[in-house]
């Protein structure tokens, strides 16, 4: 039980959360039993001692085979695969002389083909795992041996060996920490390749090893650490460390994990406690479950379908053997004898019934598992091959690291992705600011010039080279020594928690906490206000060239409640200030009264800058007199020392200090999204795909960022906020929000405006931030509601019980769901799961926050179970692994820091707007291209072995095959392979960039259209009629036909001959039909296997092969003398008309009656090439209809306002600051500073640091919790810094159309498709083509549609081009038919290119 | 751009090929092509369906079926499996000039050829000649490959089940019997002669079989099949090869002699005939049928109305389904040529 107890709650990859639980529980029984590990001993530097335990070393390996394993393994592994051993089964069946109706090579040449690609394929991919294990197993170390350092491989690192790591080296493997050369034993790691947070974490060693600082003292070191065996957890270890008769506990704070970086650290000392295999990296990295794609469950079920159907047709075969037996074959016995252990029809109905299961084994095809591989390898090239997801900034192509899953990209329904470093850059940048009412920042005019990006090297020496800036009246105004202007730069460059560091002179790096604090920090920099240094009570600044060092009196830190810090500095004048930096909602409340004129203009700017998805924060100062400030000390040493709710009493302090603030100014950070982020969640959203984030950032973090990459929009019908915090809170929100969305749809621009009013504050209240914002939409709703009508609020009707769930499906609102961490636990409690997905999957956008990665996988697995939907999950860092995991198809963003993600991804690339290429055009594609394939594989097999059993009924049901052999050995791995294989490769029914244009092309594949049961239906019923024809048709003619010499034709070879050459003419001529884009490829490959096929045929059938072997080869001469028969070629001709004329009657049909989009969209294309219009105008006029949507809400947003406090760092870094901890001091100055000042912290510090340094560590053997106490003290290792987010949208757009979609499409279009030239011209319709005007034309267009066939596709094809492309479609249309001149739109279009 | 693509070897190459552009034609079944292209499939259909089934017309066949099941038939006497060689006479009268060249071929049905185990049972090996099969016959001739522990020679089945009926065909010219005379060269496939088959180069022929026994149902061996002729003898004689050419399907008919020399090149007046049977092959005892069949031929063959009709057939209902396409066509059309 306590193993069951130990199951990971928080941090294992969750593949399937309850069997891995099953799982490890019982594992770590065996283990515990069988290893005897209950615990961990090391001791340092005691090889031998350790030896004893057979830890395990430092060496990994991931590879599966060596040399000699490989092929019995490999075999072992791949004859799991059903087929294959199917096809075994069958192999071993025709060995069997009384049933072999075949030779035995027309099995186990296809077998071994497809056991020798696979095979080559498994061993390409060992090989590349060992190189790779080679290359980290021989990565150096530096191992402490013999009292003296050696270059050792990570491989022949042992357990309780002590290592040096170097600054920015990977940690070899687990280690404790001993000492750093950073006083105190601290050191920083991070740690983005396990957890995926960029920013950095502190570990201490233990007080009594810090002192250990030179190998020889570490030599001597001989500690015994007893600790947990290995597991997976990677916050928690719990350890002692037994030295010199002294125990001191160790925890995880004392810890380096294999795969985190040492950064900021010279280096440091660690003693390997677990090695390789055991660390808790390689814990974490479980087996990769197997992925299978939807189409692979499918095709399994279809073959066993197709089994059972052998099975069936075996049965009747055999019956109508043993009938036939007893009727005629008894008679027959003299020409035909029975053989000698058949004397009865039953048991020869019995062979008979294996004898066809043996020739009608070829309606489950050998080669379709090889042929959906290679198609698929296929695919996964093209995506690695595509340039347009290549990234040139990060010089990272998109890699498909998994081969199979390709066709599921076609398929996704659900995208769950991370917020930091996927949907945003994690950069900040200070982009705007306002200063006593006056506003700066980049004046964005799309159509002006590119402001120039300002130049501060003159003004400033210590200016960073990498900060933007455009607006350089700011400048200006600092170089004017503007008063508020420098005030305004002096707090950022003094209010913040920072640390720099300055290598050279001038050569200044900070190490900031989160990225937007550094982002202000370097700000103030390049206007003149330098952060150059601190200590723990001064900062030192360079104003405008000038020295200052600020004594810095006290830090008021941040945390979630106040969400705003001050800190209180003396000026070198001896002028004592407070300088406050916060949210607004917050700082605004606490400024002097006087301030309230420049309070509302800066609100103000405020609004802007929210609007435009900036990060705002308000800055204040106040000046405070020396009393005060003597008070306010008191007070606050006070409050710092009570024992009781120290804490409230602190923040009580704050509050009192912080009152009667004078307002300087506000700041704007935009949290950079990736570049396209908003545009492809736009694409991804009209494509039908549901995008939910998930991120352990802070609600009003998501919020924004939400925003600002346009998944919520103020359009929005109504955005729900799950808060509660409780089980029955979060039902009740849940309930509450299903009622309101049942209750909004029917009406939908009426409920639009009483959401807003009446139940909004109900679903507001608990999110102080958007409180100003619902007035401002109520204002808008009125006005773009479109009704114009004053919104008449129905009092809420008293809640009914829960809406029945089916109701939910009709749910046609644009709602949005906004879920919180605690709540969401309990969302994902057992019962009630359905009510969350069924309120989650109504909404067009979910926002979960504060989600922990198990909770992610949680998210995920509860989507695929409930919703049986393809789910796609996309994410950068290690805390994405298990949702990368569990989700259908992983994606790992790369190119960050963190490799973690991208490791148990299925595809990676370095942008998340490639998603968009990914989904829409290569996963439609291969989507597309594996349906077709599998439609004409399964009908070509159909055909093909289909006529054995028409034949059975003409030949004594004795298992006679229609076809030579040697045809059937060849026929699907030669003759027909390369034709569909070719099709499947290289396919395309509309270009790539149409199908960003027409994102409904992609639903399809979502409902599953292109190849289902029906689907398989339809074409093994071609398969089967095709069969008919081929077998009757012959059969009909030959019968009775005779050769020109009078000899007749009705002989065994030369039907043979006839039927296999009509099949393999009937089904080229289908392939020829199915595909839709042919490449030289596809005519080498259709005509050359027609072709091979006659060529092949010819040479078994000469003399010379049967001069050789004459008993192989006895269709001699059958080729050469059937060929040369008219009636032979007629009888061909006339199955092949038979076969394809109606198929092609019933398409051609059907394109006319129900044309679905991408037909409609191919042939505007092809019409369009005949035209020679130039294609680069609808590209681009496609993308301004994109862009102008985008605009059109922006513009529509107005001051919404989502401001929130930027900081995403964590409490507690003020008091790592003011201790001192990590400053390194001499004891003299820090006696200095500490004589100055007597501030409490300064007394437990130096009372600390006295005790440090003057009394010998077992002194302090008393205070051995010491340590426990500062790591305590330190910040939380939490979450990843959170941001806040802000958009740029229009301009990138703009510069992102021409260099990505003008370019393939004259290619494209250098080649006019002939037929595409005939036909629009003689099939022109006359009516609307002459239609004055194109705007009438294409609303009557639509109109006409919609009254013809009310099916889904005008309704979805109308939707599409309303809702993205409004004027565009109508360009497009008239450019396609309106010859007599463009309207002005789309001359306008053109004027823009 | 370009000094980017060189300074990125991580770049995915341009080319037409990886990037997917290959230029492609990309065909659209429109109806200006499938229309007229159905109109055009069925004109051409329908042409050569009339030549075909014009041409068909033009063919004689006469099928006389000489089984003896009736009581009152000339054969009745020799349906009794038991009696062998015996002679019966099937009297036939010829309207009109049955025009030559014309074929005599002889019919089974219900007689399966193409029985997986039958069709196997023989050694081509043997059959091309190859002595050391003469001694040790390939299993698949089983169980036709040893009688009495000689080795059969031909083995297998098919070759112990060779037809060995027997015509004569002679004119009644007032009273008198003209005999007709019937060519049986050439009436195998070449390959079949001059490939397949092959007699082992032994002379004379007849030591080849020393140590081996004829198939048990012949009344001869091999080598003496054809007593007029030495050099149709053994592997090579025709009457073999055409037996050996098993049937596709369980009815068939093999080519058994030609009349294309001597008087009766031009083809058989009009008159009286006389067939004169040899009766040995047994087929009643499996309800098979056995017939003679006069036939002459044209370009494309015997007589074949199947293909001709079928033609026809196909051909109307391609223009058929034009028009009904133009019709469809025209009231729905394809939406996105407004």
């Amino acid at each position: 039980m306590t193993v069951l107890k130990e199951i990971p709650e928080k941090w294992f990859p969750v593949v399937l959360p309850l069997q891995r639980k099953k799982q490890k529980g019982l594992d770590g029984g065996k283990s515990k039993k069988g290893r005897g590990e209950e615990e961990r001993r090391v001791r340092a530097n005691d090889r031998e001692y350790n030896e004893k335990y057979q830890y395990a070393s430092n060496c990994i390996m991931t590879s599966k085979y060596n040399i000699i394993t490989f092929l019995p393994v490999n075999l072992f592994e791949q004859f799991q695969e059903v087929a294959n051993t199917y096809f075994l089964f069958l192999l071993i069946l025709q060995l069997i002389p009384q049933i072999s109706s075949l030779s035995w090579f027309t099995t186990i040449v296809p077998l071994a083909l497809v056991l020798i690609i696979t095979a080559v394929k498994d061993a390409t991919d060992d090989y590349f795992r060992h190189k790779s294990d080679n290359q980290v197993n021989n990565r150096q170390s530096q191992v402490l041996i013999r009292g003296s350092l050696q270059h050792e491989k990570w491989m022949n690192v042992r357990v309780g060996d002590i290592i040096k790591l170097e600054n920015n080296q990977f940690v070899a493997a687990d280690l404790l920490l001993l000492s750093s050369t950073e006083p105190h034993g601290l050191c920083y790691i991070e740690t983005a390749e396990l957890d995926g947070e960029t920013n950095m974490k502190v570990r201490q060693s233990v007080s009594v090893t810090s002192e250990l600082g030179d190998p020889n003292n570490l030599f001597s070191f001989n500690g015994e650490v007893v600790c947990e065996p290995p597991n997976n957890k990677l916050d928690r270890f719990c350890g002692t460390l037994y030295w010199r008769d002294k125990k001191y506990t160790l925890t995880n704070q004392n810890m380096l994990l294999r795969g985190c970086v040492l950064r900021n650290t010279e280096a440091c000392y660690g003693l390997v406690i677990f090695a390789g295999p055991d660390t808790k990296l390689m814990q974490n990295s479980g087996r990769t479950k197997f992925k299978r794609t939807s189409i692979d469950r499918l095709m399994n079920t279809l073959v066993l379908w197709i089994f059972g159907f052998l099975v069936c047709m075996g049965l009747i075969l055999a019956v109508g053997d043993a009938v036939w037996e007893r009727e005629v074959g008894s008679l027959f016995q003299s020409y035909l004898p029975w053989d000698p252990p058949v004397n009865n029809f039953l048991f020869n109905a019995f062979l008979s019934f294996w004898s066809y299961v043996i020739i009608l084994n070829t309606v489950v095809p050998i080669s379709l598992y090889v042929s959906v591989e290679v198609i698929r390898l296929g695919h996964s090239y093209f995506i690695n091959w595509d340039q347009q997801m290549f990234c040139s900034q990060c010089n990272t192509a998109a890699e498909a690291r998994t081969t199979t899953l390709n066709e599921e990209l076609g398929q996704v329904e659900y995208i769950f992705s991370d917020k930091t470093g996927t949907l945003t850059q994690n950069i900040m940048s200070f982009n705007k600011c306002s200063i006593n009412g006056q506003t700066y920042g980049e004046v964005t005019d799309p159509l002006g010039p590119q402001p120039k990006r300002l130049d501060f090297t003159p003004f400033n020496p210590l200016a960073d080279l990498d900060f933007c800036f455009y607006d350089d009246t700011l400048l200006e105004s600092v170089k004017v020594g503007d008063s508020h202007t420098h005030k305004f730069f002096r707090l950022l460059s003094l209010c913040h928690t920072v640390m720099s560091e300055e290598k050279s002179e001038g050569e200044l790096v900070y190490k900031a906490q989160s990225p937007d604090e550094g982002a202000l920090v370097t700000a103030a920099r390049n206007f003149g206000f330098v952060f150059r240094s601190r200590t723990p009570g001064t900062i030192t600044t360079t104003e405008m060239g000038r020295p200052v060092t600020y004594t810095l009196l006290a830090i008021l830190d941040f945390n979630n409640i106040r969400k705003r810090m001050s800190v209180i500095v003396r000026s070198p004048e001896g002028r004592i200030r407070l300088y406050c930096k916060g949210a607004d909602t917050v700082l605004l409340e606490r400024l002097h009264p006087c301030n309230q004129e420049l309070m509302n203009i800066t609100s103000d700017h405020l609004n802007e800058y929210a609007a435009d998805g900036l990060r705002t924060l308000a800055l204040a100062y106040r000046d405070l007199s020396e009393d005060e400030w003597e008070a306010w000390s008191e007070s606050h040493r006070c409050a710092d020392k009570a024992s009781d709710c120290r804490e409230d009493r602190v923040a009580a302090a704050y509050e009192q200090i912080e009152q009667d603030m004078m307002l300087l100014g506000a700041t704007a950070i935009e949290d950079k999204l990736q570049e396209g982020v908003p545009e492809t969640i736009a694409v991804l959203s009209l494509a039908n795909i549901k995008i939910w984030v998930l991120t352990g950032d802070k609600q009003e973090t998501a919020v924004n960022i939400g925003y600002s990459c346009k998944m919520l929009t103020d359009d929005m019908t109504e955005v729900f906020i799950i808060n509660g915090h409780t089980v029955q809170s979060v039902r009740q929100e849940l309930r509450r929000a299903r009622e309101r969305m049942i209750e909004l749809s029917p009406t939908r621009e009426g409920g639009k405006e009483s959401g807003m009013e009446g139940w909004g504050e109900a679903y507001f209240s608990g999110n102080g931030l958007r409180g100003g914002q619902e007035g401002d939409r109520t204002e808008r709703g009125g006005g773009g509601g479109g009704g114009g009508k004053p919104p008449q609020c129905p009092p809420p009707p008293p809640p009914p019980p829960s809406p029945p769930s089916n109701l939910m499906d009709n749910v046609s609102g644009e709602f949005a769901l906004i879920v919180n961490g605690h709540s969401l636990a309990h969302a994902l409690e057992a019962d009630m799961e359905t009510e969350f997905v069924s309120t989650a999957c109504a909404c067009k956008a979910v926002i979960c926050c504060r989600v922990t990665p198990l909770q992610k996988a949680q998210v995920v697995e509860l989507i695929k179970t409930h919703k049986k939907a393809v789910t796609l999950a996309i994410g950068d860092g290690a805390n994405d692994v298990s949702m990368i995991k569990s989700a259908h198809i992983g994606v790992g963003i790369s190119g960050q820091e963190g490799i973690q993600a991208v490791l148990s991804s299925d595809y990676s690339f370095s942008q998340f707007r490639f998603l968009q290429r990914l989904l829409l055009v290569h996963g439609r594609w291969s989507y597309l291209r594996m349906c077709r394939f599998l439609c004409y594989f399964f009908y070509k097999n159909f055909a093909f072995t289909m006529v054995h059993f028409w034949f059975g009924f003409f030949c004594g049901f004795s298992a006679q095959t229609v076809y030579d052999q040697y045809f059937i050995t060849l026929y699907n791995i030669v003759y027909t392979s390369l034709p569909v294989l070719a099709m499947g490769i290289f396919d395309q029914d509309v270009p790539d960039h149409r199908s960003l244009e027409y994102p409904k092309l992609y639903e399809p594949g979502q409902l599953n259209l292109l190849f289902n049961k029906k689907e398989f239906f339809i074409c093994i019923t071609q398969g089967i009629y095709t069969s008919v024809v081929l077998f009757f048709v012959p059969y009909a003619v030959l019968s009775d036909a005779t050769q020109s010499n009078g000899v007749p034709l009705a002989d065994y070879q030369t039907f043979a001959v006839t039927t296999a050459t009509a099949l393999v003419i009937v089904v080229s001529v289908q392939i020829a039909l199915d595909t839709g884009f042919w490449t030289v490829i596809n005519h080498v490959f259709v005509w050359g296997s027609v072709g091979l096929y006659f060529s092949i045929m010819l040479a078994l059938h000469s003399q010379s092969l049967f001069r050789i072997f004459p008993n192989q080869f006895h269709f001699v001469g059958s080729a050469q003398s059937t060929l040369l028969q008219p009636v032979v070629w007629l009888t061909i001709a006339l199955a092949t008309a038979i076969c394809i004329v109606p198929v092609l009657a019933f398409r051609f049909l059907k394109l006319d009656l129900k044309p679905q989009l991408s037909d409609t969209v191919r042939y505007t294309q092809l019409v369009r090439q005949k035209k020679r219009k130039p294609a680069g105008r609808s590209v681009g006029s496609a993308w301004r209809g994109v862009g102008s949507v985008a605009e059109g809400r922006l513009g529509a947003r107005g001051g919404s306002r989502r401001s929130g406090y930027a900081f995403a760092h964590q409490e507690g870094f003020g008091e790592l600051i003011t201790s001192g901890k990590n400053m390194r001091l001499s004891s003299q100055a820090l006696a200095n500073f500490a004589s100055r000042h007597s501030s409490s912290w300064i007394d437990t510090l130096r009372r600390k640091k006295h005790n440090h340094t003057h009394t010998p560590p077992s002194a302090s053997g008393e205070c051995s919790p010491a340590p426990s106490c500062v790591s305590g003290s330190l910040p939380p290792l939490s979450n990843s810094s959170s941001v806040l987010g802000g958009s740029q949208e229009t301009p990138i757009e703009e510069e992102t159309v021409p260099a990505r979609d003008v370019q393939p499409v004259p290619a494209v279009s250098t080649k006019t498709h002939p037929a595409a030239a005939l036909g629009p011209e003689s099939a022109a319709p006359p009516g609307p083509a002459q239609a004055p005007s194109s705007s009438v034309l294409g609303s009557s267009a639509v109109r006409c549609h919609g009254g013809d066939s009310p099916g889904g596709w005008t309704l979805s094809l109308g939707s599409v081009q309303e809702a993205l492309f409004g004027w565009k479609g109508f360009a497009a249309r008239s450019g396609a038919s309106n010859s007599q001149g463009l309207p002005p739109v789309a001359k306008e279009t053109s004027h823009i290119e | 751009m370009v000094k980017e693509e060189e300074e990125s070897p991580n770049r995915p190459d341009n080319t037409a090929f990886t990037q997917q552009r290959l230029p492609a034609w990309q065909p659209m079944l429109s109806a200006g092509i499938v229309i007229p292209g159905f109109v055009v499939i069925g004109l051409v259909f329908i042409g050569i369906g009339v030549a075909l089934f014009v041409t068909s017309r033009s063919i004689t066949v006469l099928e006389i079926d000489y089984t003896g099941v009736d009581k009152d038939s000339p054969c009745f006497k020799c349906s009794d499996p038991d009696i062998k060689n015996c002679p019966c006479t099937v009297d036939f009268t010829i309207d009109t000039l049955f025009e030559g060249p014309l074929f005599l071929y002889y019919g089974l049905s219900n007689y399966f050829q193409n029985y997986r185990k039958y069709s196997a049972s023989k050694d081509l090996t043997q059959l091309s000649g190859d002595l050391a099969n003469f001694k040790a016959p390939s299993d698949d001739c089983y169980p036709y490959d040893y009688s009495a522990q000689k080795p059969i020679v031909p083995c297998g089945s098919i070759a112990n089940s060779m037809f060995n009926d027997t015509f004569k065909l002679f004119h009644m010219v007032k009273g008198t019997k003209n005999p007709v005379a019937l060519d049986g060269k050439g009436i195998a496939w070449w390959t079949d002669y001059n490939v397949k088959f092959r007699n082992p180069s032994v002379n004379p022929l007849k030591d080849a079989f020393n140590g081996t026994t004829k198939p048990p149902f012949w009344p001869k061996p091999a080598y003496e099949l054809d007593p007029t002729d030495p050099a149709n003898n053994g592997f090579i004689n025709q009457d073999f090869l055409v037996w050996m050419r098993a049937a596709a399907l369980p009815n068939f008919r093999k080519l058994y002699r030609r009349i294309s020399e001597g008087e009766y090149e031009k083809g058989l007046p009009a008159g009286n005939y006389s067939l004169e049977i040899a009766y040995n092959y047994p087929v009643l005892k499996f309800e098979g049928r056995k017939k003679v069949v006069f036939s002459n031929v044209s370009w494309m063959g015997g007589k074949n109305e199947f293909l001709g009709i079928a033609y026809l057939v196909i051909g109307s209902l391609c223009v058929v389904m034009s028009i009904v396409m133009l019709i469809v066509y025209a009231k729905f059309k394809f939406p996105e040529e407004d």
